[in-house]
């Protein structure tokens, strides 16, 4: 069976085509690199992402901070993880990097700061 | 950790100066007895192409440098781009858009670059005055040379001209951005996007991960103009469906949106009657597309590109005004941030030659392009450096082959499985096989 796949790990966005046989990988067509290869057996198995959004800020300049996730998750975690993400509460001054959440949900991943904001 | 953001009113730019004196000497009364401060490099904004152009001066020598950014945090559009995915070509790994700018902020204030804030420029000046006004009034700098980095605004309901009712609830994807990643308002229960730019399609996400129903992405061209990366990661994830050759044609609601219309268009992009269709929403998202902010440019008396929207400019970034240079979404709009950086720090390199040797060669040599070609950036070269041609094709094409000729002699080709609008494409050519006399030409053979 013939599958297309975009992969979404560069901007690139090669176009892979994954001849399949009982969930195994046959062949790979049209992957740039080696993170293509990569990436359709991951969706194969388990897609992950990662994803971006705020949390609130206490006495910064910026009533929000903006956070990402260090790791990709399991796809279907994105809004179990987001519930988490939107009950976090931080004060100013916050850091790029600092860590929000660690280790979310235990999925190995942690919610970091990705912007410097000072206090008011 | 490198901490705060480094900026300064002007006020306090002055203050901290610890050329005080020297700047005295260094100001001159222009015509009408005006106070002009000298510069040798003045940037207009402090977003990714300003940032990386002013630590890349820095880097070459120039330091007599001003970042004149109107708001109050430099960083640019970066700073509402939480999302993930910028600096993989520039840093090697995947940044979200405020880190990006931090990278370029830390350089900066590690050079003690000066970056005012809270600051418009008024007016650029055929020779080179720029003139300024913040929370001290107005002032004007006369620098050897200007670099243009004021970025592109996105177009409106107004520039689509679509018919019906004027509610609250529409916005541009960048405004719709803002609200919700730098205010913390949001805007709305149930969106529908039109157009599937890439800010659009990306917010499309961010809606949906912040309980917004996203109903559906429409786009009037027969294909997407985004990447294909996000149709698959902000739309095919989210189940959000992305229906093609279709249009608003009618806004509803009297003082908040209730619904669209949408319907099918032909090949002319022309309305099929008949086809409409009325959906239920309480906001219109538009991402339908990015001009590059020339309002200064035109009054530099900078020559524009009907194609790009941006400045015409040769090998070296700079302008048909001599000493002003551009480079950044103010010349053509890139998909990613990373090239606009690498623009950028190509441009300084340029200027900081100018401005050491007093002037750059002559770019006689014009690139003409085939009805397949949209535009190229640059427009003109010397013939005498090596340079990347950056373009973008008009429509999708399918085993295509990119070719640059000169006088007929084919310099570069690229065979490409695909090409698509929504991708620029970038091709350098070496100096040994151009000569200095004849015009190029760009060509796509499918």
């Amino acid at each position: 069976m013939l599958k297309q796949y975009i992969c979404i790990i560069c901007p690139n966005g090669c176009e892979i085509t994954a001849d399949l046989e009982d969930g195994e990988i046959r062949s790979l067509q049209g992957a740039g690199c080696v993170r293509g290869e990569k990436y359709v057996r991951q969706e194969l198995t388990n897609p992950v992402r990662t994803i971006a959004s705020s949390v609130l800020l206490d006495g910064g300049v910026l009533p929000l901070a903006s956070v990402r996730l260090t790791e990709p998750i399991p796809k279907d975690k994105i809004f179990d993880v987001m519930k988490e993400i939107k009950k976090v509460r931080l004060q100013a001054p916050v850091f790029v990097g600092q860590i929000a959440i660690k280790n979310i949900l235990g999925l190995e991943s942690d919610v970091i700061v990705t912007k410097n904001i000072p206090a008011r | 950790m490198s901490g705060r953001i480094h900026t300064f009113s002007q006020a306090e730019y002055e203050k901290t100066n610890h050329k005080t004196s020297k700047a005295v000497n260094q100001q001159t009364i222009g015509e009408e007895g005006v106070i002009l401060e000298k510069k040798d490099v003045v940037i207009i904004g402090g977003g990714p192409a300003g940032l990386a152009a002013a630590v890349e001066l820095y880097r070459k020598g120039i330091k007599d440098i001003l970042v004149v950014e109107r708001e109050e945090i430099p960083g640019g559009i970066l700073k509402q781009c939480i999302h993930d995915g910028f600096g993989l070509t520039r840093f090697k790994t995947t940044l979200s858009g405020p880190e990006y700018a931090q990278k370029f902020l830390d350089e900066a204030e590690k050079e003690n670059i000066r970056i005012l804030t809270g600051a418009s420029v008024v007016s650029v000046s055929h020779d080179r005055v720029v003139t300024t006004v913040g929370r001290d009034g107005l002032k004007h700098y006369e620098a050897k040379a200007v670099v243009l980095a004021m970025g592109c605004r996105e177009r409106t309901r107004g520039a689509l001209g679509i018919p019906g009712e004027r509610p609250a609830g529409v916005f541009t994807a960048g405004v719709a951005q803002s609200y919700i990643n730098l205010h913390n308002t949001m805007i709305g229960k149930k969106a529908v996007i039109l157009g599937s730019g890439d800010i659009g399609m990306i917010m499309a996400r961010r809606l949906t991960l912040e309980g917004v129903e996203v109903a559906a992405v429409f786009e009037i061209q027969p294909y997407p103009s985004g990447l294909p990366r996000n149709i698959r990661q902000c739309l095919d994830d989210y189940g959000i469906p992305l229906y093609l050759s279709r249009t608003v044609t009618k806004i509803h609601g009297k003082s908040r949106l209730t619904g669209v219309t949408v319907a099918q268009v032909d090949k002319q992009m022309k309305i099929i009657p008949g086809t409409e269709q009325d959906f239920v929403c309480d906001t219109l998202i538009l991402s339908v597309g990015l001009i590059p902010e020339n309002e200064l440019s035109l009054q530099a008396g900078v020559e524009l590109d009907n194609r790009t929207k941006g400045a015409v400019v040769d090998e070296f970034c700079q302008t048909s005004a001599e000493g002003i240079f551009a480079a950044g979404n103010v010349l053509h709009v890139h998909d990613l941030v990373d090239f606009v950086s690498l623009e950028a720090e190509h441009l300084a390199d340029s200027v900081a030659e100018y401005i050491q040797h007093g002037g750059l060669p002559e770019s006689g040599l014009k690139i003409l392009t085939d009805t397949n070609i949209n535009h190229t950036v640059p427009q003109k070269i010397s013939g005498k450096n090596d340079f990347t041609l950056s373009l973008r094709v008009n429509r999708p094409l399918t085993n295509c082959e990119i070719q640059i000729l000169q006088d007929g002699r084919l310099l570069q080709s690229r065979k490409m499985k695909k090409a698509i609008p929504a991708e620029m494409i970038q091709i350098p050519v070496k100096r040994e096989n151009l000569s200095d006399t004849g015009n190029l030409e760009v060509r796509a053979i499918c």
